[in-house]
Parts: structure tokens; sequence; C-alpha cells
């Protein structure tokens, strides 16, 4: 256990936001489970009892019948809004008179870093780049990550969970946010920022980074394993399986979707529907891809003359 | 005809008569200095105790500032930095644990960046000559330079976190549903461009870490598909190094003067501006879309109607 290899990386003034990131991430999902079961419980409660769904007023706040149900801006949303920014302006006066930021050597186009990491927050589609090309994963992927976020609202067709905490009411919808969220971005920004050293290796935390270290790795296609050498044979062979695990594929979740959530199922158009399938076959190929990578060593599995999968 | 005007009634005693008024005025004046100025001094100092009724206080704020829920609300409504706000709101809102507070703090955030960074402005020079030494002059011979640096560079980190918080809290609430969804696209624009920010903000040290990050970074725009020259279809479409996507990033096939150049206007200029007219446009829609979602009302499953 290299203690001072960890301590290098924690303490590296550009990590620092992701070691703060982590701590602040548990905290709100810890805050927002407590809302949701609170909430889920309340729904529960108003499920069972027609007669007390028709008087309560629907909060799991206190609320007494002489109250009002509003309140003055000024001064009650102000006081906050300045306490925030005063406290926010202390934290940032304190990290900044603590930490400085970061000025290496003058740049240098014929001594490069290694390893030379873009910022923190693109790290995930850096470390992507290990297990797609480019124009993948630089390219393809950001763009669908805007896309699939600007569609959300268009293809969530759920009416329920509009301005509450909850997680029995929108399982799938949550599920899959934070199957994106922490899992594709904010796991892989830490793969990238802790595990990845030298050569872009993987390196255990604790690890040395040991910048000579060598991996003897072959990585295969997919077509070789099935001893076929002919170019058309891979793109033929390769079209399949990615054809292949977008239909099968988009059939399980047909079967599941169906059975689990009739009500969104029946309330989406076809349109809707597609998109649905397609961003969420596109994120769980992610993990997968990966997998093949790294417990198969599979590089590419659709190879063509003009790009490769 | 003298008799007529009045100033000559007595044509013999118009010298002495103007010498006589004179000093008669002269007296008037002082007496009326003895008198009225101890008056007005009495008033003046009478005023002073209610200084929100002087004309100067007047002019500024146009309501007084007691306790009434009327002045509570034209605090709100007549100041120009506090109108977005509405002037009463859900009394749960301001419940920390529903908001999180991440919008406003990531708004509040952008502020200090924008005032830092006019501050960074005054010290630094694109180009690769001075670009670094600049940044070193900052940390060693200006006063609080370096406080004034790590300060940018903090809050922008900060602001991408906050940025990301925000989003996962409207999620969690739903907040992007109906009437929300094009508030929710703006959202993701700003997104976008705060991720931007803060990446050609990354070059402008020049030092090795912002070189290679970049360097990294837009080598991505070389395989941009049909617009890169080594991505899919792009050599076909007739891409070079010199003619494709990445050269119009950087100004050049490398990273070089002209990306440096490029990636300040942009840092400083191109994108705080259109962020802030979709900041301009996502608060605004957040009043026009019915003010934030909630804490709304939980809603049961058996009371949703589905349409046909």
């Amino acid at each position: 256990m290299d203690w001072r290899q960890l301590w290098e990386i924690c303490s590296a003034p550009d990590n620092v936001p992701i070691v703060g990131l982590i701590p602040l991430l548990f905290f709100y999902c810890y805050l927002a489970w407590k809302q949701a079961r609170a909430n889920d419980q309340l729904i529960g409660e108003l499920e069972t009892s027609p007669a007390m769904a028709k008087t309560h007023h629907r909060k799991t706040w206190p609320f007494r019948p002489g109250w009002q149900k509003e309140i003055h801006v000024w001064p009650f949303l102000l006081r906050m809004e300045f306490l925030a920014a005063m406290i926010v302006t202390i934290i940032l006066m304190v990290w900044s008179i603590t930490l400085s930021a970061p000025l290496e050597e003058p740049a240098n186009p014929n001594l490069t870093m290694n390893p030379a990491k873009a910022p923190w927050y693109f790290l995930g589609l850096q470390e992507m780049l290990v297990y797609f090309d480019p124009w993948i994963a630089g390219v393809v992927m950001p763009t669908l990550i805007i896309v699939g976020l600007m569609a959300i609202p268009y293809i969530d067709t759920n009416p329920l969970g509009s301005g509450y905490y909850t997680w029995k009411q929108r399982k799938f919808s949550i599920g899959s946010f934070l199957f994106g969220f922490i899992v594709l971005w904010v796991a892989m920004i830490i793969i990238g920022t802790f595990i990845r050293g030298p050569g872009w290796q993987w390196f255990w935390p604790g690890q040395t980074w040991d910048h000579n270290r060598l991996i003897y790795e072959v990585n295969r296609d997919l077509p070789d394993l099935f001893g076929i050498g002919s170019n058309l044979g891979k793109a033929i062979l390769g079209g399949i399986v990615v054809v292949g695990y977008y239909v099968l594929g988009g059939f399980i979740v047909h079967a599941l979707f169906r059975r689990y959530n009739p009500k969104d199922y029946k309330r989406m158009s076809l349109l809707q529907y597609s998109i649905m399938q397609f961003f969420l076959l596109t994120m769980v190929a992610l993990p997968l891809k990966m997998m093949l990578r790294l417990a198969w060593h599979i590089k590419y599995v659709w190879i063509t003359p003009w790009f490769n999968v | 005809m003298p008799e007529e005007n009045g100033n000559g009634k007595n044509g013999n005693g118009t010298r002495v008569g103007l010498l006589e008024r004179v000093k008669a005025g002269v007296k008037e004046d002082v007496q009326s200095l003895k008198t009225d100025m101890p008056a007005k001094a009495k008033d003046q100092i009478e005023g002073l105790k209610d200084p929100t009724k002087t004309q100067l206080y007047t002019s500024i704020f146009r309501h007084k500032h007691d306790d009434t829920p009327r002045n509570r609300a034209l605090g709100v409504l007549s100041n120009v930095f506090l109108h977005l706000h509405p002037a009463k709101i859900n009394r749960d809102a301001v419940r920390y644990s529903f908001t999180w507070g991440m919008g406003g703090i990531t708004f509040y955030l952008f502020i200090v960046l924008t005032f830092t960074g006019v501050l960074l402005m005054f010290y630094y020079h694109p180009t690769k000559v001075q670009a670094f030494r600049d940044v070193l002059y900052l940390e060693h011979d200006v006063p609080f330079g370096k406080l004034l640096r790590n300060m940018h560079r903090w809050a922008a980190h900060l602001m991408v976190i906050g940025v990301w918080l925000h989003m996962f809290r409207v999620f969690l609430t739903g907040s992007y549903k109906k009437p929300r969804e094009f508030n929710w696209n703006i959202g993701v624009l700003l997104l976008v461009f705060t991720l931007l920010l803060s990446f050609t903000g990354y070059l402008l040290p020049d030092d090795q870490l912002g070189f290679w990050a970049v360097t990294v970074g837009t080598n991505m725009a070389r395989a941009t598909p049909g617009l890169g020259h080594e991505g899919p279809f792009g050599a076909q479409l007739g891409m070079t190094p010199y003619n494709d996507v990445r050269f119009g990033l950087l100004g050049g096939s490398i990273v070089d003067a002209n990306a440096l150049l490029r990636s300040y206007i942009w840092h400083c200029i191109g994108i705080p501006i259109v962020a802030a007219i979709l900041m301009i446009v996502h608060f605004w829609r957040v009043r026009k879309d019915g003010g934030i979602s909630g804490p709304a009302p939980v809603m049961l499953a058996s009371e949703v109607k589905e349409k046909k």
C-alpha cells in the first residue's frame, strides 16, 4: 500500500473537487432518499384511506388550518439566498487561501505529460476512449448525452412525481437517471482520476504509479474468435452483432417495460417509445463493451474499412 | 414721464433713497440670517431624524420599508435586482432540503467568476510570449493576485459541481415535467456552456497541464464523423488536418498562439454572452412556468386522468 501515492493523487489541486464531490453526492442522495421515503409512506397511507386523501394537505411537513399557504419572499426567501451567498463566499475564500491553483511548467509540445489528462469533468469521456474509438467516445457519445438529456421531458410520460421526491411512483425514470449519472458519469470520472496512471494503465488505489510498467495484453477483435479473416465477413458479422444487440435487447426491454410499467407503456407514442429504447440500450451498451474489453480483451466488435465499433 | 416711473417718484432723493434702501436691505438680510437660518437648521436636523422622508431617499426607494404586507411585496417588486422573484412563494419552497439551493449558488458563482475574471483580464495577455509570464507575475507580484486566480479556479470547479447537483435535484423532483420541458432544455444547454467555459479557461495559463488537456480534448475533434480528418468518412469527404473542424477550433493544426487567442475570446466574450442570455431565458421561464415546481402536494396514481 503506497499511501504517499494515494495522497499525491487525492491532494492534487485539480482532483480536490472530485474528492469533495463524492461526500456531497452521498449527502444529497441521502437527503433525497429520506424525503422520497417519507413521501412514499404518505402516498401509501393516502391510497389505503380515501377519506384521509380528501382532507390531507398532502405533504410530509406540518400544516395547520390557520396557516397561510404562501409566505413573503422578502424576507423569508431573500434571507436564505443571502445566507447561501455568504456561506459560499466563505468556503471559496478559505479554499482559495489554503489551496493554490495548479501551475505546471510552461507549455511544451515536445514533452508529453504522462498521464495527459483532460480536466476532471471530462475524464469520463477520456476513460471511454479505452473502449471506443475517438469518434464514438469523443463526438458521438457527448452528442448523445446532450440530446438524450434534452429528450427526457418529452419521453417521460408519467404525470406522477412532479414537484416532490418519490421513488415508488417513478422507479424506472429515477433508476435510469441514477444509472446514467452515478454509474456512467461520476464513476467513470472517478476511474479516470484515481485509477488511471501513466500510459492510462489501471493502477488500484494505493498502487505505485510505475512509469516503466508494461502490460502484455493481446487484444482481439470479435471476428477473430470466429476465425473470420475477410473484410466483408468482418463487416457482416459485426453488423449482425450490433444490430442483433439492439433488436434482442430491445425485445427484452419491451418484455420487461410492458409488464412492469404498463401505464407508461400505454401512454407512450411509437416515437417516444423507440427513442427511450434507443437511449436505454445505448447506455447499457457502454458497461457491456467495457466488460468485453476488460474481461475478454475484445477490442472491436464491428470492423469495416471506414469505422470500427 | 418720470412720475409714472415707480423708481423715480422723488427725483431728488434717488441717491439718498438708494443708499437707505441698500442699508435697510442689508439689515433685513442680516436679520433673516439670524432668524431663518437657525430655524432652517432646526428643520434640517429634525428632518435627519427620519431620513426615509428626504427627497434623496424617496427618489431611490419608492416606498416605505416598514413591516407591512404591502411593503414586503413592494420591496421585491420595485427592485430591479429582486423583481425576478415573485412577491410570495409556497411556504415550503424555502426549505433547503427540497431545493438544495444549487441553482442560485451556481448563478452566484457565475457572478463571482465574472468579477474575478474581469480583474484577471487586467493582468493577462493572450499571447504565447506573455501568457505564462503574466500568470507568474500575477501569482508573485500582483497584490492578492494569487488569491484572485485561486478564487477564479475554484469557483469554476464549484460551478460545475453546482450545475450537476442542480440538475440532479431537478430530475429527482420531476421538475422537468409539464410545463417545464422547455426550461429543462435551456438548462441542458447551460450545462454544456458551463463545461465549455471551464474547458476554454483551462488552456489560458499556457502551462503543461492546460496544453495537454486541451490537446487531448481537441484531438477528439479530429475524429468527428464526416468533419474530422481521422473520423469515419472524413477523408472521403476531403478532410485534412488543415481544413477540418479541429482546425477551425484551434485556428491551426496544433495547439499554439491562435488556439490561445481563440480560447481567450471564447472564454471571456463569446460563451459568457451566450450563457448570460440563456440564463435570462432560464430564470424568466422559471417564473412563466409557474415558479419553482414544489414542494407540491403528492399525487396519487388513482387520480391520474388518462387520455381517451
